[in-house]
Parts: structure tokens; sequence; C-alpha cells
């Protein structure tokens, strides 16, 4: 901490110099955010017909429900006493957003996506469960929860079910992460965060990160089991990839602009801080390479004849860049959001430690398990079995 | 009828297990919540009991005069009558409680006073300051000062 | 100071008796009924302070005196109160110099360069006690609340350190206390001023720049205070319904 003191530019009311949330807050939105994405491109299949990206509607779902798993485990390390999180649901406080989001969260993941997970493989599972030995019987057996009937008109029940759920869940996934928004968007002491765009922008940035996490996933996983990629599909997501994109960048710009317009006492320091303390994350990493850089490489599959090959190159550096950019988003916002003064005089630095409970190896660590929890669940409820077939490789864009 | 149940038993269950949720919840509820939570507010009310449990390490003036009420006559009137004791003397909780096993040291005769008294731009122009350099040459201050009440003598 | 036997026993008895009152309030206090703890009912009772800028010196002792009394981790990222030394140049209301080397603690040493025809003062800060608390509004699960005589308190037993009151604080005015990892500030010494003592940094501060008010006490001079100096709070704009009163408060101050 005293290096931290030292580091300390200007002035800074004296408990403001320490940090309070740190990188495991950065990663909180980060993954919601890639929950309510991925779940969202899903949703285009069911809800909005979109027929292309069917290919990627399981994975995208399975890939949903593990990040949604980790979400909560940078919050138990980040607490002072995480053995005390149940009050959170016990005690919840209702004027407290925080406190409110948790019930989101269970709601989203139990009333939503575990259930139309669950409707959607049925079929699956009980098939498996008649056909495996063991402990997977037993495992297949519990999920089904004992029930053996798949009759088409139990399945015919359960489309329908399902379908509603999607619609249902399609709110429920603004919801959740436009409430991680809200967390940040309220606070009124904090001009860097509060603002009524935070709950949208966190929304678009955070579809934005999802459709290119599972469209990155869809290109892994096509190329680890030599399958072809279905070009259809992939020109669809990285179509939707660049309109949420665009709309994503708008509302960013339209705060930036706002915020320079109305130039409030906030402003001069903000501004400052933008151009020192924050150079490098918000306009190198954040604006230049995650998002100017794939805005225009998306485009650029929009306007011009690519070749199939081209493309894919095209997609997976955009995604990347994309994935990069938005954490840097949830970067600027949590970690810039505490380096400068509250009275507007002054700047303090982040020191990211490594292997502390807080720190650089937990986070990467964090970053992991979901990938890990994914592999389990494919393994589990592989997603391309009952996907439909690839229609015939048409290797020229369809412009 | 018989068809419809087979259909949908599996979506019976999902509802039951929800229910065994929401039940389980309301158990946990009645085990974990600490007692007197909500009476008062939103808050478990022996917090303020709590809050009230600390301590005393200063025993205010008014423990002071208690026994030395002759310090007290000697201020009546001065600069420093309305100090607290305790802003010089120090936390003497302790020493009020028993005053004969725990006895405290006198003030620093020069340093004490500097801390209020030496000169600083920043300091309302109406309060007596001085440049200890330019006053009292290191002298303690009690050489001309009585401490309770300062005027010189 | 000599006492003559005589007075030492009479002091003695009466400071036994006294303690024995005390302790046997505060075993009320402990069994859960607060109200019968020497007569303070909470509903007679809404807390504020003053502080008069203008008779401040930044000495320090207040700063010091919480710290001793509520045993306040002493590295200088934590305090429950604190002082800020202003230097304001001549027409740069917006750009004050502003500093509080180690909160105050230490008193101010002169700064190497103030700019000519500077108007400076010292302003000490401290939780607000908010009537529409902010902090209070977003504790998730009920740890932090205001109490019904007006103090903002923290229930250590049940705070979960998730710090979303310490961003929310317009003030700064909280902190995590390393040694429990939950949150902590000013309590407005409420063990101190529900045994009719002030504060330990009013009780310290030689020139009644802070001083200690309950507004629904009809005798208490805090309002006299109020009817007859200008007052602000601090961050007005935030309508956070601040209980501390600022008497001669520079549109500088921050």
């Amino acid at each position: 901490m005293e290096t931290v003191l030292q580091q300390v530019q200007g002035f800074m009311y004296p408990n403001e110099i320490e940090l309070q949330w740190s990188i495991l807050i950065v990663l909180y939105p980060f993954i919601t955010g890639l929950v309510a994405g991925a779940f969202i491109l899903a949703s285009l299949e069911k809800v909005f017909r979109v027929e292309a990206v069917k290919p990627t509607y399981r994975l995208a779902l399975l890939t949903a429900l593990a990040f949604l798993l980790v979400a909560p485990l940078p919050l138990q390390l980040h607490l002072g006493h995480p053995e005390r999180s149940l009050e959170m649901y016990l005690t919840p406080h209702t004027s407290s957003a925080m406190a409110m989001f948790g019930f989101v969260y269970l709601w989203y993941l139990m009333a939503v996506l575990v259930l139309e997970i669950w409707l959607d493989y049925r079929e699956e599972i009980v098939l498996r469960a008649r056909s495996s030995k063991g402990v997977l019987r037993l495992l297949y057996r519990v999920m089904s929860l004992g029930v053996d009937t798949i009759s088409s008109r139990s399945r015919e029940i359960d489309e329908k079910l399902a379908r509603l759920i999607t619609i249902i869940g399609v709110p429920s996934a603004f919801l959740l992460h436009g409430y991680v928004g809200f967390i940040f968007g309220s606070v009124k002491a904090n001009p860097w965060w509060s603002t009524p765009l935070m709950p949208i922008v966190f929304l678009f940035s955070a579809m934005v990160s999802g459709i290119a996490l599972v469209m990155l996933m869809y290109m892994v996983v096509s190329w680890w089991r030599r399958t072809g990629i279905d070009m259809r599909c992939l020109d669809t997501i990285a179509r939707y990839l660049f309109y949420a994109f665009i709309i994503d960048f708008s509302l960013e710009l339209l705060d930036l602009v706002h915020r320079i317009y109305e130039a409030d006492e906030s402003f001069k320091s903000l501004d400052f801080m933008v151009h020192t303390r924050l150079f490098t994350s918000q306009i190198v990493i954040q604006i230049v390479l995650g998002t100017l850089l794939p805005l225009g490489l998306l485009l650029l599959t929009q306007v011009a004849r690519l070749s199939e090959r081209t493309r894919k190159t095209v997609y997976g550096t955009a995604g990347v860049l994309t994935m990069v950019g938005i954490f840097a988003m949830r970067w600027n916002v949590v970690i810039g959001g505490q380096l400068f003064s509250k009275s507007f005089l002054g700047y303090t630095v982040y020191k990211l430690d490594f292997a502390t409970r807080e720190g650089l190896l937990p986070a990467i660590a964090l970053m992991v398990l979901p990938f890990v929890i994914l592999a389990v669940l494919v393994r589990l409820l592989p997603p391309w079995e009952a996907a439909a077939v690839p229609p015939p490789a048409r290797s020229k864009v369809e412009g | 009828m018989r068809q419809i149940f087979k259909d949908t038993e599996h979506l019976l269950r999902m509802a039951g297990l929800f229910a065994l949720g929401v039940v389980g919840f309301v158990v946990l509820r009645a085990v974990f919540v600490p007692a007197g939570f909500g009476e008062l507010g939103h808050f478990r009310t022996g917090a303020l009991e709590d809050n009230r449990e600390h301590p005393l390490v200063y025993a205010g003036r008014d423990a002071c005069a208690n026994c030395h009420d002759d310090v007290v006559a000697v201020r009546k009137g001065g600069a420093h009558a309305g100090i607290g004791c305790e802003a010089c003397h120090g936390a003497l909780a302790a020493h009020a409680g028993d005053p004969e096993t725990v006895k405290t040291g006198r003030p620093d005769p020069r340093g004490t006073c500097l801390v209020c008294h030496r000169s600083n731009v920043a300091k309302p122009s109406s309060f007596p300051q001085v440049e200890p350099s330019e006053h009292g040459e290191g002298q303690a201050c009690t050489s001309c000062h009585r401490a309770h009440n300062p005027k010189v003598q | 100071m000599p006492t003559t036997r005589r007075e030492l026993l009479q002091k003695g008895s009466a400071l036994l008796l006294v303690s024995g009152a005390a302790a046997a309030a505060l075993d009320a206090v402990l069994a859960g009924t607060p109200e019968k703890a020497e007569g303070y009912r909470l509903d007679e009772h809404w807390w504020a302070m003053i502080i008069d800028i203008g008779a401040c010196i930044g000495c320090g002792n207040c700063v010091r005196a919480c710290k001793i009394e509520n045993d306040v981790p002493r590295e200088p990222y934590y305090f429950r109160t604190w002082v800020e030394r202003y230097h304001v140049p001549p027409g740069e209301l917006e750009h004050p110099l502003v500093d509080s080397p180690n909160g105050g603690y230490d008193g101010f040493e002169d700064r190497a360069t103030v700019p000519a025809g500077s108007k400076s003062f010292f302003v000490p800060k401290l939780c607000n006690h908010c009537a529409h608390s902010p902090c209070v509004q977003v504790c998730p699960v009920g740890a932090t609340f205001e109490s019904p005589d007006g103090v903002v308190l923290v229930d250590a037993t049940y705070c979960l350190g998730c710090r979303y009151c310490v961003q929310a604080c317009p003030y700064g005015c909280r902190y995590i206390d390393p040694r429990t990892g939950t949150v902590n500030k000013c309590t407005l010494c409420y063990h101190r001023i529900t045994r009719g003592l002030t504060t330990a940094c009013c009780e310290t501060c030689p020139t009644g720049a802070r001083q200690l008010g309950d507004l629904k006490n009809p005798a208490d001079p805090i309002h006299e205070f109020l009817r007859t100096h200008t007052v602000h709070v601090l961050k007005p704009q935030m309508a956070t319904g601040s209980k501390v009163y600022y008497a001669a408060l520079d549109g500088s101050v921050r």
C-alpha cells in the first residue's frame, strides 16, 4: 500500500486511496455479459426463427450455462465474509440493486437456462439413460427426473414450453445483464458510473461479447472435431455481431459526446484520467483495438466479396479483438471508476498482485474454469448430434 | 387422462422440485435470519447494542471535574476554559475509572502547546499563533504561561 | 491536586456509585432493552453535528482522539474522521490546493509553496450521518442502517464486506477494516452519546469547531447556531440529507 500512496497524484479523500473493487469485480460483469449474449444468440433461432444459426443453438446454451455457474465465484472470492453470502437471499435489502440481482440470477439460472436446456435435451437424456451403464446411467436418470417417457406428445409439449421459456428468457437475459449495469449506473456518488445509459451500454456490449464468444467457440470446436463450418451460419452470426456492435458503439459514443458537451464538474478530472492513467486500457485497447478495428474488419466482410478462408480469418481476428475490447470496457468502467477522487482533485493507482486472493492468478483461473465446465457439459450433452446437417458447402459469400 | 399425465409427468416432477426449493428457502429463512431482524428497520436490532458496547477510552471533562474541581476553578474565565482536559492530557477513562492505580504523565510543556499554537497560514488569523523559533527561546511554555489559564504571569 | 482522604472517599464512592449505575445500565443494554439504559430513549434524539470552519485550527486532536477511542487502524488509509487543508488561490475557486497528510493525524506542516494571496482554512470531515443515506440504500443485506436516533451504523457481525456502501458514499467516509474484512466508519461515538457524553472528536477539539448536536432537544445550542450562522452541507446536489452542518464553508470545498 505504501507504493500506492506514493503514486497518488493530487488530492484524494484518505479512504479512497485503496481501491475497493478489484479485477474480480471486472470479471463478474464480463462473465455475466457473455451469458446474456450467448443466450440472445441462441434465442435468435428459437424465437426469431433465424434458421441459419441453428448449428450453434445448443452450443450457445451450454456455453451460457458454463459461464453462469462460474459467475458467482469472483464475487465469493472478493467478499470479506463469503460465508455470510447467504444473507443476500435471506434478508435481501429491497432497495439494493445488488441484493435484488441475487434473485434475478437465480431466476435466470433455474427458471430459464436450466429449464430450457433440460427441455431441449430431454429426449437425448432419456435415450442415454436407457443405453448407459453405471454412474453415467445414474446421472442421466437423475437428469431425467426418473421419467422415461419420450412420446411424441410429450416432446410436443416440451417444444411449446421451451419456446415459451425462451420468449420469457429474452427479457430475462436483458434483465440479467442490464441489472449489472444498473448496479453501477445507479451510484450517484460516482460520475463515471452514474448514467441511465449504463444498463443499456452494458447490455449491448454483453451481446457483442456473447455473440463473439459463440462465434469463436463454433469455429474452434468445428476445427477440433474436423467437421466443416456451416458458412451460412457463421456469416449470419458475424452479421448479428456487426449489428450489435454498431448499436453498442453508438451508445458509447453518445455517452462520450454527452459528457464532453455538458462538461459538468467531474468532466475535467475524468478527461484527465482518460488521457493519463486510463490511456492504454481505454484509448488503445478498448477503443482502437477492441472496437474500431473489429468493426472495420466486420464492415469489410459485409461490403466486400471475400473468400471463405479470408472470411474465417477475419471473423476469428475480429472475434478475439472484440472479446479483448469488451473486457477492457469492463476494466475501464470498474477500475476507472475508482482511480479518480470524488473530490475531482486527484488520482490513485490500481496495484494488481499475482498470487493473492484477488490477484491475476485467480482471475485467470476463473476465466479458464468455464471452459473446463463446458468440456464436461459437452461430453455429457453433446450439442451437435441432433443439430441440423450443414447444407452443401457454398464457398462464395452470399453478398 | 392417464396419457396426459404420463406425457407431462416430467414437468410435474420438475414443478415439484421447484416447490421443494421454495419450501427449503422458507425453512432456511426461519433458521438463519438472526433474532431481532427487521424490528426497527432493515437491520438486526441487536446491532444497536453492539455499537453501544464499546469501552470508553476518553472519560469526558465532567469525569475529571468530579475529582479535580480545583483545576476547574483555575480554568474558569480563562482562554482555555472551554477546552476538554483530555485535549492536552490524552485519553483518561482508565485513570478516571481507577484513579489510584492508573496514573498518567504530564503533557510536554512545549510540544503540547505548539500542536495548537504553532503558526500556520491556514489557521484563522484571529487565533493566537506563534512562530516557535521566534518565541520563548526553546523554553517550556509554562515558564511564562499557566497551562490552565494562560494569561502571562 | 491534593485531596484530603475524606474528599477522596467521597469522590471515590460517588464514582463507584456512578460506575455501578453505569454497569447496571450496560447490563440492561446487553439484555436487549436499550430503552432502559440510563433512560436513553431512541425516539428522544436526532443526532447531528456542527462544524465551524472559522474556528478550526487543524491541530489534529480530533483525528487522533477518534483513532484512539475507536481503535481505528493507524495506517494512513483508514479514517473515521480526517482534516483537509485548503489553499484557494485568488480567483481560483475551482482549483484549490488541497492536502490531508495522514488525514491530519500529525497536524500540518507549512506547505512549501502557497500561492500569494491565497485564502486558507481547514475542513474536518466525517460521516455525515445522512437522513437519506445512499450507503444504507445499497447495502444488500441490511448490515448498515440508520438508527432511529439518526446515526448511520454498521452491524459488524452481519457485514459481508462487499464494499458496495464504500462505493456509494459521496463523501469517502467509509473504509474496510483490514483486520475484520467488514466495513467501518464514524459511529458518532454511539457508545458515548448514548451515555450522555459527547463524541471523542468534539471532546478534544480545543476551539469548539466541532460540536455534537441533538436536533430533538429543544434546549440544544444547535438550534440557535443553525439560526444565526450561514450553514452548508457537503455536496447538497446529492440530496443525501446530510446532518453535518458546516458554518463558513467555502465554495471551493469538495
